[in-house]
C-alpha cells in the first residue's frame, strides 16, 4: 500500500499554504522556465546546434566557464585562508572583516562594476600603477576574473567557517602528542575535514559565476572572441531580437548551471558518507 | 572546556602550544585575509564615495534631484514594496507547508525553491521576456489588452521576485524544522483558530529569521541589475531602476551622477550588513543562518 500524498493531520493552513506555494512557484519558475525550454523545442535540435556552434558563441562559452573556474580557484585558497583566521585567530579589527566577507553579496552588480572599473582602468588609482609595469586588468581578461573573484568571494569562506569551528581540540592534540608537526597536522588531519564544504563553496562560487553579468560587463572591455561573456551574448541577442538565438544560449547556460547544481548535491550527500554529517 | 581552549586569545600565548601556529605563519595568514579583503572589497568601496564626492557634495547632491535620478529611486523603491512583501508571504506560506506537513516530494520541492539561485539573472529575464514578451502568445494577447509586462513594471518586478525567491523561505524552514510543531499543536488543542495560531505562537518564534530573510530579500531586490536590465528595456524616465540608472549615466560619461547613484545604493548594502550583524550578535540563537555557522 503506498502511503496518501499528504498525510492527514489536524494541522490548519494546508489548502492556504499549499496554494500559494504551488502558485508563486508557477508563476516565478515554472512558467518563465518552460517558456525557454518550449522555445528552444520549437526552435529544434538543428538550429539550436547552428546557433551554439559559432565561433563567437564557442569562444564566450569558454571565457565565462575558464575564467569562473580561475577565479572559483582562487576564491578557494583565500576562502578558507579567510575563513582560518576568522574563526582561530584574535586580532583587532576581526570583527569588520567578517562583515566585509558579506559585501559582495549585499552590494549591487552594478555598483561594484563601475568600482572595479574606476579602480584598475589605466587612469585609475590601481590601474595606474599597474600600467607603469605593463599589466593591463580592466578591458582584458584579467578584469573579468577581478569581477568574477569579486562576485564569488563569501561562499568558500561562509561554508568553512561552521567547520573550522566545529572541529575538536582532541583531534589536533592527539596528531601534535603522535609527533607529527603542525604543518603536517593542517595538511593531513584539518584539510581532510574542510574538503568537502570547501568544495561546496568552490561549486557555489563557480555557478555564481559563470551566470554573473553587472560586475562584469563594465570592466570586461566586451571585445568578441576576446573579452564577450555568455550573459553579454544573449542581452545582445535580445537587443537585436534574436529570441531563438537568445534562447539557444540561454538553454547552453541552464545545462551548465543544472550540471552545476547536481555537482554540488553529489558533493554534499558525498560528505555526509564520509563525515556522518554537514 | 574545549570551546575555551580553541577560544583563547592567540596573541598572549607566550608558549606555543602543539595545536598552534608559528606566530610568523599566524600573522601571514592574517595579513594575506586583511590586505586580500582591504584590496578586493575595501578599495571598491572607497572609491565609490571618492568618486560621487570627485567634484564635491553639491554637484553629488544636484546629480541626485535630477529628474532621471529621482524617476529611477521612487521606480527603485516602487518595484522593492511589491516584490519583498510577496516573497515575504510566498516564503511564509512555503515554510509552513513544507515544515508543518508531510508529503511525498519534500526534498524536490525545496530544490524547486531553491532554484532560481542556481540561475543567471540573464537567464531569467530572458524566460521572462520568453513568456511575456510581445512575441509570445499570452505577451501578444496582454499587450493587445494594454497590460504590457515586459518593458514595463510587471516584468520588472516579475523578474525581481525571481531573483530573490528563496532568500525567505530558506531562511525560514530550518528554523521551523527546528521549532517542531508541539507548541502549534497545543494551542490548537486549547481551540485556538489557524489564524490566531500563527499570530501568536508561529510568528513569535520566527519573527527575527523573518526579519532576517527579508533584509536579504530587500538589498538584493534593490540592487537586482543583470535579470532588470533584460526585461526593462531601459526607458528614462518610465522603466530605468537605480542599477539601470547607474549604467545610463555610465555610459554617458556622466561619473559623479553615476558614482553618486552608485554610493546610495552603497550606502544601503552598508546599512544592510549593519542591520545583518547587529542580528547575528542578538538572535543568533533564532537564525537559520548564525546556527549553520
Amino acid at each position: 500500500m503506498s502511503s496518501p500524498l499528504v498525510q492527514r493531520t489536524a494541522m490548519p493552513g494546508l489548502g492556504l499554504s499549499a496554494g500559494i506555494t504551488l502558485f508563486m512557484l508557477t508563476l516565478v519558475v515554472f512558467l518563465p522556465i518552460g517558456a525557454l525550454l518550449w522555445k528552444g523545442a520549437a526552435f529544434g535540435p538543428a538550429a539550436l546546434w547552428d546557433t551554439i556552434n559559432r565561433e563567437r558563441v564557442w569562444a564566450a562559452l569558454w571565457l565565462s566557464f575558464r575564467l569562473s573556474f580561475l577565479a572559483a580557484c582562487f576564491n578557494l585558497v583565500f576562502g578558507v585562508i579567510v575563513a582560518w583566521v576568522l574563526v582561530r585567530y584574535r586580532f583587532a579589527g576581526r570583527r569588520i572583516v567578517d562583515a566585509a566577507v558579506d559585501l559582495p553579496f549585499a552590494l549591487p552588480t552594478a555598483v561594484a562594476g563601475i568600482a572595479l572599473t574606476a579602480l584598475y582602468a589605466p587612469n585609475g588609482v590601481l590601474g595606474g600603477l599597474v600600467d607603469d609595469l605593463g599589466w593591463r586588468i580592466a578591458y582584458t581578461q584579467w578584469g573579468i576574473w577581478l569581477a568574477l573573484v569579486f562576485v564569488g568571494l563569501p561562499f568558500v569562506t561562509r561554508t568553512v567557517q561552521p567547520v573550522i569551528e566545529e572541529i575538536e581540540a582532541e583531534v589536533e592534540e592527539a596528531s601534535a602528542t603522535l609527533g607529527a608537526s603542525r604543518w603536517h597536522t593542517l595538511r593531513h588531519v584539518i584539510a581532510p575535514m574542510l574538503m568537502p564544504a570547501a568544495l561546496t563553496g568552490f561549486a557555489l562560487s563557480l555557478a555564481r559565476a559563470v551566470g554573473e553579468y553587472g560586475s562584469v560587463i563594465f570592466i570586461a572591455g566586451n571585445i568578441p572572441l576576446r573579452t564577450e561573456i555568455a550573459p553579454l551574448l544573449i542581452v545582445i541577442q535580445l537587443e537585436e531580437y534574436n529570441y531563438g538565438a537568445a534562447a539557444a544560449i540561454g538553454l547552453a547556460m541552464l545545462a551548465i548551471s543544472f550540471t552545476m547544481l547536481l555537482a554540488i548535491n553529489l558533493i554534499q550527500i558525498w560528505s555526509r558518507r564520509r563525515i556522518g554529517h554537514v | 572546556m574545549f570551546d575555551a581552549a580553541l577560544h583563547k586569545p592567540a596573541t598572549s600565548t607566550r608558549f606555543r602550544s602543539a595545536t598552534d601556529e608559528s606566530p610568523a605563519a599566524r600573522w601571514a595568514l592574517i595579513a594575506v585575509a586583511i590586505g586580500g579583503l582591504a584590496l578586493l572589497v575595501g578599495a571598491p568601496l572607497v572609491i565609490v564615495f571618492a568618486e560621487a564626492l570627485s567634484q564635491g557634495w553639491a554637484a553629488a547632491v544636484a546629480s541626485l534631484a535630477s529628474r532621471d535620478a529621482q524617476s529611477a529611486i521612487r521606480l527603485t523603491l516602487l518595484i522593492t514594496a511589491i516584490a519583498v512583501p510577496l516573497n515575504a508571504v510566498f516564503g511564509i506560506a512555503a515554510a509552513w507547508f513544507i515544515t508543518k506537513f508531510d508529503f511525498r516530494g519534500k526534498a524536490f520541492l525545496i530544490t524547486l525553491i531553491d532554484l532560481p539561485f542556481s540561475v543567471s539573472p540573464v537567464v531569467a529575464g530572458l524566460c521572462i521576456v520568453l513568456l511575456f514578451g510581445a512575441n509570445s502568445a499570452i505577451g501578444g494577447w496582454l499587450v493587445a489588452s494594454g497590460y504590457p509586462i515586459v518593458f514595463a513594471v510587471p516584468g520588472i518586478v516579475l523578474a525581481t521576485v525571481f531573483v530573490t525567491f528563496p532568500f525567505v523561505a530558506r531562511e525560514l524552514i530550518p528554523v521551523m524544522i527546528e521549532q517542531g510543531r508541539a507548541e502549534e499543536e497545543a494551542a490548537l488543542t486549547l481551540g485556538a483558530s489557524g489564524w490566531r495560531v500563527f499570530r501568536t505562537v508561529t510568528l513569535p518564534n520566527i519573527r527575527w529569521a523573518l526579519l532576517y530573510g527579508t533584509l536579504l530579500c530587500t538589498a538584493r531586490a534593490m540592487g537586482e541589475f543583470g535579470a532588470v536590465a533584460v526585461v526593462s528595456g531601459k526607458i528614462r524616465g518610465q522603466t530605468a531602476t537605480m542599477p539601470i540608472t547607474i549604467e545610463m549615466f555610465y555610459n554617458e560619461y556622466l561619473s559623479v551622477a553615476a558614482f553618486s547613484m552608485a554610493a546610495l545604493l552603497t550606502g544601503l548594502a552598508l546599512l544592510t550588513l549593519l542591520l545583518k550583524t547587529a542580528l547575528e550578535l542578538r538572535h543568533a540563537d533564532q537564525l537559520a543562518a548564525v546556527r549553520r555557522h
